[in-house]
């Protein structure tokens, strides 16, 4: 068998399916691996899709891909669903509304989980974007988890961010709460056939306003309806002006240093805490500490303290 | 190293019945696996196209339609096809016991029927997944 980082350089897909595993499961082969394939990256354009739960981000990013593939681009799609705190399985459901794409070679999807990052992403999402890279995928496409909160951790990796609301529901609202006002490059309100949709438009345009008055860039506002394929092709322009601004204006240089920075300390914390615990003896440890803790020998801090130094010294 | 089973759960075919899909693919979730779920109506080479992207380690199939003879083994042919016979294809719907022996023959290690438990696949996928 050839090398696997000449074949996923190739875009060998079964080379780009199993590197992303072998990233996943934080295999010991991935490092030395992952920095080949850093040589040959920063060349895709990466957009990153997030907002509320049901508001047709799948669906959006399928015609998005139908979009960039028209233009004779090729597409690599990343999409995370939750992993469940409790047993550690996931559901992965995002290509159910992806169909459509699924046969087409110049279209590589991935389901992801979670697996215990927090702020919407998968721990293994900077090495993926890095994977469809090195591959040359031109169009990398990254579906946040979409549970309205806390996804605010798109925009250190995307160059490009959007976020998606539907009418209704109260979403525009909800958006400012959790942030996502200020993370957006683009405003998508996807279902733009529903009701409300007028004074979903209206609402957000007044936020807009009031982000304007503070200084801010005017955030563009579309209306899509991704099942009828309505406003797809407006997107993609917008998306485009978007990314040549970044790039005219040296921004873009910014926003890859911000995921430089991300994914380097990522990988600090990832590594510290497999030292902390996966020691053999962790258990242990920590049972110990917790009956000292509970008979008030000791307090949390100080048992804190007492792993911390086992590891620091 | 951090391995999860990955498992795709696919309905081939014209068979619109997938609350039985639906149900395992959960119970695979509560037993700690990665399932990717796609949804009716796969043609054996969308699930082919799936299980390299999304490098799975078993392929789960649900039919209903009577069709399991002709579309699970045009999948297993498939993989074979595509040198992918290291996934574990398993297969449940309303499968005649006669057909049992020709469908693991041809390469779906574990057949379903009604009856089965959530426990016995579960357990059947742990114990015969190949990597």
């Amino acid at each position: 068998m050839t090398d696997l980082a000449e074949r996923v350089l190739e875009g060998d897909p079964r080379a780009i399916a199993r590197m992303i595993t072998l990233v996943e499961n934080n295999s010991d082969e991935a490092p030395e691996l992952m920095s080949r394939l850093h040589k040959k990256t920063g060349r895709a354009q990466v957009i990153g899709v997030t907002g509320v739960m049901g508001a047709g981000k799948s669906t959006l990013i399928t015609e998005l891909a139908l979009e960039y593939r028209r233009a004779g681009k090729t597409v690599g799609i990343v999409a995370i669903d939750p992993t469940s705190p409790f047993s550690g399985g996931a559901l992965l459901g995002d290509r159910i509304r992806m169909m459509e794409v699924s046969t087409d070679p110049g279209i590589f999807i991935r389901s992801m989980g979670t697996r215990g990052m927090l702020g919407g992403l998968s721990g293994a999402v900077f090495d993926v974007v890095e994977i469809f890279d090195a591959a040359g995928k031109e169009i990398v496409i990254i579906e946040t988890v979409g549970v309205g909160q806390a996804e605010v951790d798109i925009i250190k990796i995307a160059d490009t961010t959007m976020v998606v609301l539907v009418p209704g529901l109260g979403d525009s609202i909800q958006a400012i709460k959790a942030g996502l006002m200020e993370i957006a490059d683009i405003f998508v309100i996807n279902k733009s056939d529903r009701p409300g949709f007028d004074l979903t438009m209206a609402e957000l345009e007044s936020l807009v306003e009031l982000n304007v008055q503070a200084g801010r860039k005017r955030t563009p506002i579309l209306g899509t309806n991704a099942k009828e394929r309505g406003g797809i092709k407006e997107l993609v322009e917008e998306i485009k002006k978007h990314y040549n601004e970044l790039v005219s204006s040296g921004k873009l240089d910014d926003h890859r240093r911000m995921r430089y920075e991300t994914e380097l300390v990522e990988i600090v914390r990832k590594r510290l805490m497999n030292l902390i615990f996966d020691e053999a003896v962790f258990k242990d440890k920590v049972d110990s500490l917790v009956n000292k803790i509970e008979k008030k020998e000791m307090g949390p801090y100080a048992a804190a303290q007492e792993i911390l130094s086992r590891v620091l010294k | 190293m951090d391995k999860k089973i990955r498992v795709l759960v696919a309905k081939p075919g014209l068979d619109g019945h997938d609350r039985g899909a639906k149900i395992v693919a959960r119970a695979l979730r509560d037993a700690g696996m990665e399932v990717i779920y796609t949804g009716l109506h796969q043609t054996p080479d969308m699930i082919i196209q799936t299980a390299i992207q999304e490098d799975v380690d078993v392929i789960g199939l649900s039919l209903l339609s009577g069709a399991h003879m002709t579309l699970f083994r045009d999948i297993t042919d498939k993989l074979r096809e595509n040198d992918m016979e290291d996934i574990l294809v398993v297969g449940g719907g309303i499968i005649p016991e006669e057909d049992v022996p020709r469908l693991n023959e041809a390469g779906v290690r574990g057949i379903f029927g009604p009856g089965a438990t959530l426990d016995d696949i579960i357990r059947f996928i742990k114990e015969n997944v190949k990597r």
